[in-house]
């Protein structure tokens, strides 16, 4: 099948033997469980149980509210400790609620739902629900509630899913792994899903460096004739949902839009083999692969982890620090986020846990800037951060908005060329930071500003109601009733009203 | 366990190319067609380039110390060493030191520390350096001499070197005309190219270095090797270079074959004056060259076409070093409408229109 180039990108040391193959092993249950009320984009989830409860496996421990949100559930069975404070697997390592699960070693599932029989002759509405009942959000990392990516079928018209399996990152192998291992959970739950969304088709995004998993997932899909696998080339950052739809349909996302709106859904390799899970047995998402990998672990490793291990337990499991790390980093080294503490729990977005080294990272103090233009070359946005950044620095934001800096997405490829070494993620992450806080003040100001209005205008509305009923009275006191023009005005001023209140 | 808490985003993983690597390696691709002109051109052309070398990275910690800034680490990134390497190479290879040193602070303190060091600078430091020279003393800046390989008859000892550079003793004997100048001079006595072009090195001495210019227009096959090496290593890209010589190329082989009498070929602009060392070593200067590859093709080709109007129309017979300094005030200009096409959007900057499903 032809492919489409996407620009710019780089080639960055992969690192991914240190894991590759290492097939994935059982993380043994560790003394607590950490669950995060919010693991996901959205709001957190409200909290089922209280001190002293307990739980079986699977059991449903916090319910999703509000409209972009996800359930959790117990990843094994035991008591709640509490529901407490804990550092979050956030570079800030601020403190969220958390429910503590002390397992009691049983890891006795609980009452499941049932297995949806045939998922194949099931409406979407079903299937949705299971997909949200069971706590699954994308596990590529932006851990996004999956249940409203499978209602988009229903506003929109598409024609491909699009499982994406690239896994650009360097050092993670989590999907590459789960691809070799599981090829037909993740090719059953692809399809449950395209029949979800209504796709006709299925297509299998795999980066050319995992040979393997290209292979056994493509002699999975040969029973069905509308799924297919394709090798993409090896080029951070291919994984990007945009970049990796450019690149196989030739379709380019518009800014502000969703690849739906051009027809593509895309879900990461594992959330279809989590879909699979809770369609087929019931299961909820409570454990996730997380690849353990980095020059400073010991034995670098892809684990099967509960859902709620602390990091500190996850590292003792891959034999602790080799060396003295300079970051621990949720994520790949591109895009992932630095650890603040290893206290920080295992979360469903965590496709890996890298313990850097000095050297494996490579930083230096910044240079100036000598303008090669290779941060311009390898931008697969199309954008300049070589302008953006001088505007930044000089603290012009409006500038650097005008140069699109929001349309950043932080791949680092720019950062990673730099001969001067200059941070400009940082200083874009800086700026969308500010950017996005001066427009929630902006909207919020509005806000006020038009509600302040809308007072104006009831206050004068009840005032003019007052002074016609007092004219209506007074030609009532002459006998000569002449109230229609007050009433005229009243009219107006409530369609004003109404005007500004839906603004 | 604890763990240093991270101050800095991502990413966590960076390539391993430097500014001083950059650097080392432009020198290095330099390096074969200096040893060469070295060698050609002879112990005063070897006293002159240590001299121009010398005061540029003196002005350059000068500087720096003025600034306040750190002197040894940042005259570690060899930028300094670089600007005069090119400086030396455009300079008349017997001219004596003084200019040197004072096309040294020109180049360093003028064009690259008053706009703020490295990285700042609007013009290309070494040009600036030489073009100063060469309205400020036309006639020191124009006394070419034929090539005195080391150790030949004839050319001068390291004594008879100090007095050229250090003394001023310019044997009169020995001053001899670049092609271009040549050429230039002839037709403004009315002899036409097609007469003069006969009196000028043959391709082959040209290519290989055998006529008289400044040290770095000669040796254009050294030049040449230097330039791919740098393509191979991906330090420059071809956009400069090909759109450069391209348009020279062209716009000269379109006049001379209008008028053969008044203009010279298309081949002998390629192949005199600084037209090699230029575009792969003077044209793409990082700093003073648009950062996009389109940017780069409109810089390159204006580099051609003034060089070539320049060398023409204009007084001086040769033009690189005015082309790239013009050009190098149209870069910001340049690079402002050169901006590639973010993703998802129009070259305006709108979200690209939803098309209609197929």
């Amino acid at each position: 099948m032809k492919l489409f180039p996407i620009r710019g990108g780089i080639h960055p040391e992969y690192r991914k033997e240190q894991a590759s193959e290492k097939a994935i092993v059982v993380m043994p249950m560790p003394a607590a469980l950490y669950i995060p009320l919010q693991q996901h984009i959205g709001a957190p989830a409200e909290v089922l149980v209280a001190e002293g409860d307990l739980v079986k496996k699977g059991q449903m421990v916090a319910r999703n509210q509000g409209a972009v949100s996800a359930s959790q559930h117990a990843p094994t069975s035991g008591r709640i400790k509490t529901v407490t404070d804990v550092t979050a697997p956030h570079p800030s390592g601020l403190p969220q609620t958390t429910i503590i699960l002390e397992p009691d070693g049983r890891d006795e599932w609980g009452e499941l739902p049932e297995p949806i029989p045939d998922p194949f002759t099931a409406d979407a509405h079903t299937i949705n629900d299971r997909v949200a009942q069971s706590g699954i959000v994308g596990m590529g990392g932006a851990a996004f509630p999956s249940a409203i990516k499978l209602n988009l079928g229903e506003q929109k018209k598409l024609d491909i899913l699009l499982l994406n399996g690239a896994e650009c990152e360097p050092y993670l192998t989590c999907d590459d792994r789960v691809m070799r291992e599981y090829a037909d959970e993740i090719i059953d739950g692809a399809r449950i899903m395209a029949h979800a969304l209504g796709t006709p088709r299925v297509v299998i995004g795999i980066e050319q460096n995992k040979p393997q998993a290209i292979a056994t997932m493509t002699k999975a899909v040969s029973a069905f004739s509308n799924v297919e696998v394709i090798a993409v080339p090896v080029q951070y950052p291919m994984g990007s949902e945009r970049h990796l739809v450019q690149a196989i349909t030739g379709r380019e996302t518009p800014a502000l839009k969703l690849a739906a709106d051009l027809g593509v859904v895309v879900h990461n390799v594992a959330t279809a083999r989590a879909v699979h899970h809770a369609v087929r047995f019931g299961r909820p998402l409570v454990a996730r692969v997380v690849t353990v990998s980095g020059g400073a672990i010991r034995e670098p490793n892809n684990v099967l982890t509960p859902i709620g291990a602390r990091v500190a337990d996850l590292v003792e499991f891959c034999g602790g620090f080799s060396a003295r790390p300079e970051s621990v980093v949720n994520g790949g080294p591109m895009m992932g986020q630095p650890l603040a503490s290893l206290e920080a729990p295992v979360v469903k977005g965590t496709s890996g846990i890298l313990a850097l080294t000095v050297e494996e990272i490579n930083d230096r103090p910044a240079n100036a800037c000598i303008r090669c233009g290779s941060c311009v070359t390898v931008c697969p946005c199309g954008l300049s951060p070589v302008d953006m950044a001088a505007f930044i620095r000089k603290d012009n934001l409006d500038v650097a908005a005008k140069l699109g800096v929001m349309d950043c997405f932080s791949c680092g490829s720019c950062s990673y060329v730099c001969p001067s070494h200059i941070p400009l993620v940082h200083y874009f992450n800086y700026a969308k930071g500010v950017l996005r806080e001066l427009e929630n003040d902006r909207r919020k100001s509005e806000r006020i500003k038009t509600l302040a209005e809308v007072r104006t205008i009831r206050i004068e509305k009840a005032a003019e109601a007052k002074r016609a009923a007092l004219a209506a009275r007074k030609p009532a006191a002459d006998a000569a009733p002449s109230g229609n023009v007050p009433s005229g005005n009243t009219g107006e001023i409530k369609a004003a009203t109404e005007e500004k209140v839906n603004a | 366990m604890s763990i240093a808490i991270v101050k800095k985003s991502g990413p966590f993983a960076h390539g391993y190319s430097s500014v001083q690597k950059t650097m080392f390696l432009v020198l290095l691709a330099l390096t074969p067609a200096t040893v060469s002109n070295l060698y050609l051109f002879g112990w005063p052309a070897i006293l002159l380039f240590t001299v121009t070398v010398g005061a540029c990275v003196a002005v350059e910690a000068a500087c720096l110390a003025l600034a306040g800034k750190p002197v040894v680490a940042t005259l570690a990134d060899c930028s300094a060493i670089l600007t005069g390497w090119l400086l030396a190479m455009s300079l008349p290879p017997w001219a004596p030191w003084w200019i040197g040193v004072l096309a040294a602070i020109f180049a360093i303190a003028l064009a690259k520390h008053a706009f703020g060091g490295l990285g700042q600078n609007v013009f290309n430091p070494a040009m600036v350096g030489r073009t100063v020279m060469l309205i400020s003393f036309p006639v020191a800046m124009t006394v070419w001499v034929a090539p005195h390989p080391l150790f030949s008859a004839g050319a001068p000892g390291l004594a008879d070197a100090i007095a050229i550079t250090f003394g001023g003793h310019m044997p009169d004997a020995m001053s001899a005309a670049s092609a271009l100048g040549y050429v230039k001079t002839e037709l403004s006595r009315g002899i036409p190219v097609t007469q003069s072009m006969g009196q000028v090195p043959d391709l082959m001495d040209m290519t290989l270095g055998f006529r008289a210019g400044s040290m770095g227009e000669t040796s254009l096959l050294l030049i040449l090797a230097g330039g791919l090496f740098l393509m191979a290593k991906r330090i420059i890209s071809w956009h400069i270079p090909v759109s450069m010589m391209g348009s020279l190329f062209l716009i000269a082989a379109l006049f001379h074959a209008i008028d053969p009498a008044r203009f010279t070929s298309g081949t002998f602009h390629l192949m005199s004056g600084a037209t090699f060392l230029g575009a792969f070593f003077i044209a793409t200067d990082y700093v003073t060259s648009p950062v996009s590859k389109p940017g780069q093709l409109i810089f390159g080709i204006g580099v051609g076409l003034l060089t070539w109007s320049i060398r023409n129309f204009a007084g001086y017979p040769e033009g690189m070093a005015f082309a790239v300094l013009l050009m190098n005030s149209l870069t910001p200009i340049i690079d402002q409408y050169t901006r590639p096409r973010a993703f998802g959007r129009t070259r305006k900057g709108e979200p690209l229109p939803l098309k209609e499903k197929l």
